[in-house]
């Protein structure tokens, strides 16, 4: 059974960066498409997005839980930004092409639309690059490059430990689940919406006292291994930069300042096709 | 050895809990050499754990309290180097393999203490190499955890304390997790590793037979926070203590005894194999000869019967290959094999939890795939092995109510049925009481009721027993053999306990690899070496026991005297 949003080792190129680099080019990556709203950089990065899965050999079940559930959360978005701000986009662009009334005070607009076309393409950007990030960085190794950039290795590791227990966890919900749908508490969509949420305590309780449990052991089981008695700590898995590491981190340092100016050089961070 | 100082001196300690009022530890005096390997035996609550916490400093420096007199370690004192400071001289093994086991890789985690003494990567790398290949791990270096068996898993646990030269190796509990031939090669392993380094080692473990199967210098058995007793093996098997002491003889100790011999140490009682059975021979013969057994076969409807069920989680691996067997009613079943033989599978496909990929599953004669799991849920109950793995409800009454509510039956109904369940697991008395003022025992009992209450026909438990010393699983298994004579339930268990098995269990159903290897009683399977061999199991000593004394119908033998101890401890709860 293969686990969602987690590590998994595989033989890429994706793979073989180090920790920093990924986690450099995520944060720049995630920046840029945060700041901008370039519809022609954008585009860019979503093919970047989609060729760099491609490569990164991510199979559609490892993500395909989360995606549609952010899938959810951004049509709801849409909807919302619809709702609340219908001329959002003819106040950003400065022109109205009404193409059909709707009622009241709502007609869609080609603006409305193109802006909200924007905002849909900022998640695609943004979401790729969350789950090739999430998969192809061994946590270790993530830790040791976060340490190596000045994070307290405390901090470093309690990451590194969260991710590693994730797949555990899941196990764990997926046992406490069934036990508790065989005493009839229905997790499943025939139940009521209101009945499934109050379900839920059921499972998330004996998960967490569990956890709890589990936490306990751990963390003595770390103690008595000597965890946190050295101000500083090195780590097996600390890769140094190669080169190829070196040329990722040019690029994305050279795309963002790049994206930047384009985003910038007309004091508006919009592109305009209306004009 | 007389020549050298003690490695470890308790002089006059006392130690009580921050939160209790009487002291966990009571004088405790001991002299342990460099180089020696020491049981220490005792029930839980008997002070052994937090005996071996002072050892690693974890007391009195994580768990608070008040301590006296002295205690040294290789001279120095653990409370105030602390944990950090003694985790460089004792090496603690845990009994949880997988909360000892850290990082995400075999390698990493045997780095582990390396990483936090700074070690610069060069020499950590030649390091746990050389850990790596001392404890055969060279192969699984990538591997993550959950990729590993028990066994490898303990390596692990082993090579992470080795790696930083520690002086004494601490074991808690080493065998709790396991099934009983990985028991039985932990036990050499940490045999073979005192005999090539010098080290100190010492055990807690209740399960003494497993421990002694290789030899011990000296079983400390603890009671009530204080010593009892120090003896060689030899002398502790000659004497009444363990048995005094709610701890379990070897079964061919046991039996000896039952048979009327006294044992004497210059037989060697501590290992069945090179024991001097000659001056008890006739005793047990003349035993055997003159119990008698009869077997009371189940003869009643079939219940449950799988045919020909395959499944495998991800289309390539089979899990369960072709397995066909049946449930009688009121039969209580061991289902038995090694870690991952299937048998947790095999429970979830009754359960309805994963769907076979061919074969049906019929209860009662209604093929269960028409069911839902909630449906199956009412005829079939699912026991998790920790009662914390199901306990939703912060109240005992909500949470055995809980599976009828959801269910919508009547409140005077639920009521009524509640309590019966209550009645009938001695819970009752705390109905009106929070979850949280309740025992590990009595939170499993909780479990149960709750699965009772909903009148189910089938009972699947997950190890019932495992971690529980003797008293603990008496307790519950006496329990559920109760629970059977109230209530008319067919029980079937998961387990590693071949005790359990052979005392408890009317069929036992071994399960390797996928396949199910033998359909049999459990003294009969108990004794066939090459079926104990192939699923991990532990031939029992009364099997070797019964040879020596030249009796050739060795699972007659068995059954005789697992009978005869029934009889035995129902007339001492019946006194």
């Amino acid at each position: 059974m293969s686990k969602m949003i987690s590590y998994e080792k595989k033989d890429t190129v994706i793979h073989e960066l180090s920790g920093f680099t990924k986690l450099l080019f995520f944060l720049l990556w995630c920046m840029i498409s945060a700041l901008t709203f370039d519809t022609r950089i954008l585009i860019l990065m979503l093919v970047m997005g989609a060729a760099i899965f491609m490569i990164s050999k991510t199979s559609w079940s490892q993500v395909s839980g989360v995606f549609l559930a952010i899938m959810f959360f951004m049509v709801i978005n849409l909807v919302a930004i619809f709702f609340f701000a219908p001329y959002q986009g003819c106040e950003i662009y400065g022109t109205t092409t009404e193409l059909v009334h709707l009622f009241g005070n709502y007609s869609i607009t080609s603006e409305q639309l193109f802006y909200e076309f924007n905002v849909m393409i900022k998640y695609f950007t943004v979401i790729p690059s969350v789950f090739i990030f999430l998969v192809t960085t061994n946590p270790s190794e993530l830790a040791a490059s976060l340490n190596g950039i000045g994070v307290p290795y405390m901090i470093s590791y309690a990451l590194e430990i969260t991710l590693r227990y994730i797949p555990d966890i899941q196990d764990e919900f997926h046992k406490i689940k069934n036990a508790q749908e065989a005493r009839g508490i229905e997790m499943s969509s025939k139940g009521k919406l209101m009945d499934r949420i109050s379900n839920t305590a059921a499972i998330i309780f004996p998960l967490l006292f569990s956890t709890m449990e589990r936490i306990d052991v751990v963390s003595n089981a770390m103690e008595l291994r000597g965890f946190g008695k050295k101000k500083k700590r090195s780590w097996y898995s600390k890769k140094s930069l190669s080169a190829v590491d070196i040329g990722v981190i040019v690029f994305i340092i050279a795309f963002f300042i790049v994206s930047m100016i384009i985003t910038y050089h007309d004091g508006n961070r919009f592109f305009n096709p209306f004009i | 050895m007389v020549l050298q100082d003690p490695i470890i001196e308790f002089n006059d300690v006392s130690f009580t809990y921050r939160s209790q009022q009487k002291p966990t530890l009571k004088n405790i005096n001991l002299k342990i050499f460099p180089g020696e390997k020491i049981l220490i035996a005792g029930q839980s609550g008997s002070g052994k754990s937090t005996l071996a916490h002072c050892l690693n400093a974890l007391i009195p420096c994580s768990f608070a309290g008040e301590m006296s007199g002295t205690l040294r370690v290789a001279g120095e004192n653990p409370e105030k180097l602390g944990v950090f400071g003694m985790s460089k001289l004792v090496g603690t093994v845990l009994q949880d393999t997988d909360g000892q086991f850290i990082a995400l890789t075999v390698a990493e985690d045997l780095a582990f203490a390396l990483e936090n003494e700074n070690v610069p990567q060069k020499e950590m790398f030649k390091k746990v190499d050389e850990v790596a290949g001392k404890l055969e791990l060279k192969n699984f270096m990538n591997n993550s955890p959950r990729e590993l068996s028990g066994g490898q898993k303990q390596r692990v646990s082993l090579g992470g304390v080795m790696a930083c030269d520690v002086k004494v190796l601490l074991f808690d509990e080493p065998l709790a997790n396991l099934d009983p031939a990985t028991g039985k090669r932990t036990i050499a392993l940490i045999d073979e590793i005192l005999k090539n380094e010098n080290m100190t080692v010492v055990i807690i473990e209740h399960r003494l037979e497993d421990v002694l199967y290789k030899d011990i210098d000296r079983v400390i058995l603890m009671a009530d926070g204080e010593i009892v007793c120090d003896k060689h093996p030899d002398e502790l098997l000659s004497s009444d203590f363990l048995t005094n002491h709610g701890i379990r003889e070897p079964l061919y100790v046991s039996a000896l005894k039952a048979a009327g011999a006294t044992i004497l140490p210059e037989t060697h009682p501590q290992h069945i194999e090179s024991m001097n059975v000659e001056p008890y021979r006739e005793k047990v013969l003349e035993w055997y000869h003159s119990s008698d057994f009869k077997r009371n076969d189940v003869d009643s409807q079939t219940l449950l019967s799988v045919k020909n069920v395959k499944f495998s989680y991800d289309g390539t691996k089979q899990i369960i290959k072709d397995v066909s067997f049946d449930i009688k009613k009121g039969e209580m079943i061991s289902l038995v094999g090694k870690n991952g033989a299937g048998k947790s599978t095999m429970a979830s496909l009754i359960c309805g939890f994963n769907k076979p990929d061919s074969g049906v599953i019929t209860f009662d004669g209604q093929d269960l795939s028409e069911l839902s799991i909630k449906e199956r849920g009412e005829k079939i109950g699912y026991v998790m092995q920790s009662p914390n793995q199901m306990i939703s409800k912060p109240m005992i009454y909500d949470e055995v109510a809980l599976g009828l509510k959801v269910r919508g039956v009547p409140e005077e109904e639920i009521k009524e049925r509640v309590y019966e369940s209550l009645k009938i697991c001695g819970l009752y008395p705390f109905r009106n009481w929070p979850v949280s003022a309740l025992s590990f025992g009595q939170k499993k009992r909780v479990s149960i009721a709750s699965i009772l209450v909903m009148g189910p026909e089938l009972i699947i438990l997950d190890e019932p027993t495992a971690g529980q010393d003797y008293q603990h699983y008496t307790e519950i298994m006496e329990f559920l053999m109760e629970i059977r004579q109230k209530f008319p339930v067919t029980i079937m268990m998961i387990t590693h306990d071949m005790h359990l098995m052979l005392e408890y269990t009317d069929r036992t159903l071994v399960l390797t690899d996928g396949e199910l290897l033998m359909d049999a009683r459990p003294e009969e399977v108990l004794t066939r070496d090459d079926i104990c061999e192939r699923a991990y199991l532990k031939r029992t000593s009364l099997y070797d026991l019964a040879l020596k004394c030249g009796i050739n119908e060795t699972d007659e033998f068995v059954a005789r005297f697992i009978e005869d101890e029934k009889r035995r401890k129902q007339g001492k709860s019946h006194e």
